[in-house]
């Protein structure tokens, strides 16, 4: 029964996807990503076996979800703990001859008063190629691999100008400024056989200078030398160091083992820092589930009582909090919780003058709260939904043998509901162990800690604190930043260890 | 008294918390339309009305909002939509084949919850600036790039929900239709997929309201072209920065960024709450 049609667009998508496997193979190839290299090897050989055939039935479901999940999921946490290991920054990426080429490159400065060269820019085979007329109308062309040499066969125009090469295409315009701008202006070709001459760039694609190298580096002994001082390739820091301790930048990635790790743990100035932010990650996320599962269960059993009219209504509008993304609502509470205008002060309060973002422990106190009017309508849903599911019997049997309310309540109905919630109270507390938005949004980590070496804030939790490092401050550091985000891997996997664990338990009680 | 006792207090408990959650509302929708647009005068609710906020959110090249509204309804619908197509396929899969490595796979899928992919988004940030390399459309500031991490965080959750909706189907049913000829495809598409509807309907509506509300992966990953942002991104940069003077336009901002989400609660109730409770019940 299977239709013919079906098969064309199969065979179809499968062409498609071995095309782009192709280039993305010889692009991966040509950039030396190895890894990128096998993984997409590896996914298009599963790919075309799975598809191609009738068999692997189960995995023609399973292939495309399960690609993306190694890719963006599984490979990510591995690629952290790897990460945590290096230096990696903003500046140490990459090898050290990436490091070398870049330093060279940005050391250069243009030969004084030489000659402006105008340029056009050639292609041959892929490859570019300049073709330069200098200001007595002398005629040029070379490649990044052959130096200038001279040709008196080109095409000139009515300036004088050199504009087109037998066995060269000229790029048009469109290209210049286009698809390759970037291939261009990175381009450089050797002005003679001596490196130390200097080499022809570009930045506009119409003219050319020549450029003289001031840093040198000698490949033996594993040093630049710009402008007399000699930086020496430091392998555990990843940088070229200079005799007073300077680093040229970028540098590149090394391994430097635990060093993250036991900087964490033995830099004074990072350790109390982390210990507090620890301290109140773990407090926030207990009082934002223990507060708001309280309040919504509380709400659920006021307001689940059949002779109670408009009960939908009454579930639908208190929904609305939830309904809201938790970024607009923060938003909403920080206007309302500013100090000289804000409603919370100037109305509620009548006038107070309390900080309520701006003081450790009311902002801290704000955060709970806010985030208790976010949550507990979800809670409020949960626990309607648990006490709905117990059965009415065994509360009958309880009451006939003569049990008050509180008793029914205490040992019939909330062993229920555990059982039943347990497993989403434990959610709740991984989410908001990493409730990034609403700190991020309410009071971005702040007020600050005084004396930290690194940016943190009274009200930073562990996510927050990590994406700073990360992104926030003047410098990226990817390894460190990285080397918290295992801790909190292993925290929130331990906690989801100990929730299952302790779900299981509950069951077996009831 | 006595139904005071019953029911009275019950009500007079739920009104409060009526006021409590709706009264924030009711003032950011005040402050929206307050022609003056800063946190100061917007204290006493609804005593200017004028659409300036709203005028002023919609001519800010700097801040393009709708550009930013436009993306992040794309960027939900879609993700949505595929998390629930990939998700299914998964749960179809473990729900109705036994095959080598199928309870690795679904003990795997518990195991991969234990970690958050938000904690990776510094690797995921390396990870796409490397793609980026040789599909600049996958890479950084790519909307379909985030999408695709989105898609690949969304599975783990997913496929275990729904395999046990999966699991509720009777099997006699695909079996009688394999008996008289139907492909495993047709029994996935004709059979299956109409009969777990109402559940297909939750995934995609939390995978909704999750990425619509998604701040961290966005604002790593999309970088800092505006035009590319995404609606929490775009408002996370009114509230950073100088929220005094921003407040009108964030509110006018938030009023239309949530309004979607709210229309939807209030049409798809049923859905929503009776997904998150099966959810909770089922484990």
């Amino acid at each position: 029964m299977r239709s013919s049609s079906g098969l064309v667009v199969r065979y179809a998508l499968l062409a498609l996807v071995n095309a782009l496997a192709v280039y993305a193979l010889m692009a991966l190839g040509d950039l030396g990503m190895w890894k990128g290299f096998t993984a997409v090897l590896v996914a298009t050989v599963a790919i075309d076996a799975v598809y191609a055939s009738g068999r692997f039935v189960p995995m023609k479901y399973l292939l495309p979800g399960l690609i993306l999940l190694l890719v963006y999921q599984v490979y990510v946490v591995f690629y952290t703990g790897a990460v945590a290991l290096t230096n990696s920054s903003e500046f140490n990426q990459g090898t050290q001859e990436r490091a070398v080429n870049v330093i060279l490159a940005q050391n250069e400065r243009r030969v004084e008063d030489s000659p402006q060269y105008r340029l056009t820019v050639l292609d041959k085979d892929g490859e570019l190629a300049f073709l330069v007329t200098d200001p007595e109308g002398e005629v040029f062309v070379g490649t990044a691999d052959e130096p200038l040499e001279e040709v008196d066969d080109a095409t000139l125009d009515d300036s004088g100008k050199a504009v087109a090469l037998d066995g060269y295409t000229t790029l048009p315009y469109a290209d210049l400024i286009g698809a390759r701008a970037r291939e261009i202006t990175a381009y450089r070709v050797p002005f003679s056989e001596d490196a130390g001459d200097g080499s022809l760039k570009t930045q506009d694609a119409t003219n050319a200078y020549v450029y003289e190298p001031t840093a040198v580096y000698d490949e033996a002994a594993g040093t630049i030398t710009r402008d007399g001082v000699v930086y020496t390739a430091d392998e555990d820091t990843g940088y070229f160091v200079g005799p007073d301790g300077a680093e040229l930048t970028p540098g590149w990635k090394v391994n430097v083992g635990l060093a993250n790790f036991t900087r964490i743990l033995t830099n004074d100035d990072i350790r109390g820092p982390f210990a507090k932010i620890l301290v109140w990650t773990i407090v926030f996320a207990f009082l934002a589930v223990a507060l708001s599962f309280a309040l919504g269960l509380f709400t659920a059993i006021a307001l689940n009582d059949p002779r109670m009219r408009f009960r939908r209504l009454y579930r639908s509008l208190l929904l609305m909090p939830y309904a809201i993304p938790a970024i607009i609502s923060a938003g909403v509470f920080k206007g309302m919780l500013n100090t000289q205008f804000g409603f919370v002060n100037e109305v509620l309060l009548l006038g107070a003058d309390l900080d309520w973002l701006g003081d450790p422990w009311l902002a801290k106190v704000s955060l709970v709260l806010v985030n208790l009017w976010l949550g507990y309508p979800y809670m409020f849903l949960v626990a309607t939904g648990a006490l709905q599911a117990i059965p009415s019997d065994v509360v009958e049997a309880a009451t006939v043998d003569g049990a008050g309310p509180w008793n029914v309540f205490r040992h019939i109905k909330m062993p229920y509901i555990l059982v039943a919630t347990a497993p989403l109270l434990i959610a709740s507390f991984a989410f908001n162990f990493n409730n990034y938005t609403l700190v991020a949004a309410l009071t971005n980590g702040g007020p600050p800690m005084t004396g930290a070496e690194v940016s943190a804030g009274h009200t930073d939790i562990l996510i927050t604190f990590v994406y700073e490092l990360a992104f926030g401050g003047e410098q990226a550091l990817y390894g460190f930043a990285s080397a918290i985000s295992i801790l909190i891997f292993l925290f929130v996997g331990v906690i989801s260890v100990i929730g299952f664990r302790q779900t299981k338990r509950f069951e077996e009680m009831s | 008294m006595r139904w005071f006792k019953a029911t009275g207090w019950r009500h007079l408990y739920g009104i409060a918390l009526l006021a409590v959650a709706i009264f924030p509302i009711l003032f950011i929708l005040s402050a929206s339309l307050n022609p003056t647009g800063t946190v100061s005068d917007t204290n006493s609710l609804f005593s200017n009305i004028s659409l300036n906020n709203y005028r002023d959110l919609f001519n800010d090249p700097q801040n393009p909002f709708l550009d930013w509204f436009i993306n992040t309804q794309v960027l939900a619908v879609c993700t949505a939509v595929i998390t629930v197509f990939l998700g299914a396929m998964a749960a179809y899969a473990f729900s109705r084949y036994r095959f080598r490595g199928r309870d690795a796979g679904l003990t795997g899928l518990l195991l991969v919850q234990m970690f958050p992919q938000l904690l990776a988004y510094i690797a995921l940030f390396l990870l796409l600036s490397a793609i980026g390399q040789v599909f600049p459309a996958l890479g950084l500031g790519s909307r379909l790039g985030l999408m695709l991490v989105y898609l690949g965080g969304a599975l783990g959750v997913n496929t275990w929900l729904l395999k046990g909706f999966f699991d509720t189907v009777p099997r006699d049913l695909d079996e009688s239709a394999y008996i008289d000829g139907a492909s495993h495809a047709q029994i996935f598409f004709r059979i299956m997929l109409p009969l777990v509807t109402p559940i297909l309907v939750v995934v995609g509506l939390l995978s909704y309201v999750f990425t619509i509300g998604e701040l961290v992966l966005a604002r790593v990953l999309l970088g800092d072209d505006v035009e590319k942002q995404t609606l929490a991104v775009g408002l996370f940069g009114f509230i950073s920065e100088q929220f005094s003077q921003n407040w009108g336009v964030f509110a006018a901002g938030a009023i239309l960024g949530a309004l979607p989400l709210v229309i939807l609660f209030q049409f798809l109730q049923r859905y929503i709450v009776g997904g998150l409770l099966a959810g909770s019940v089922k484990g």
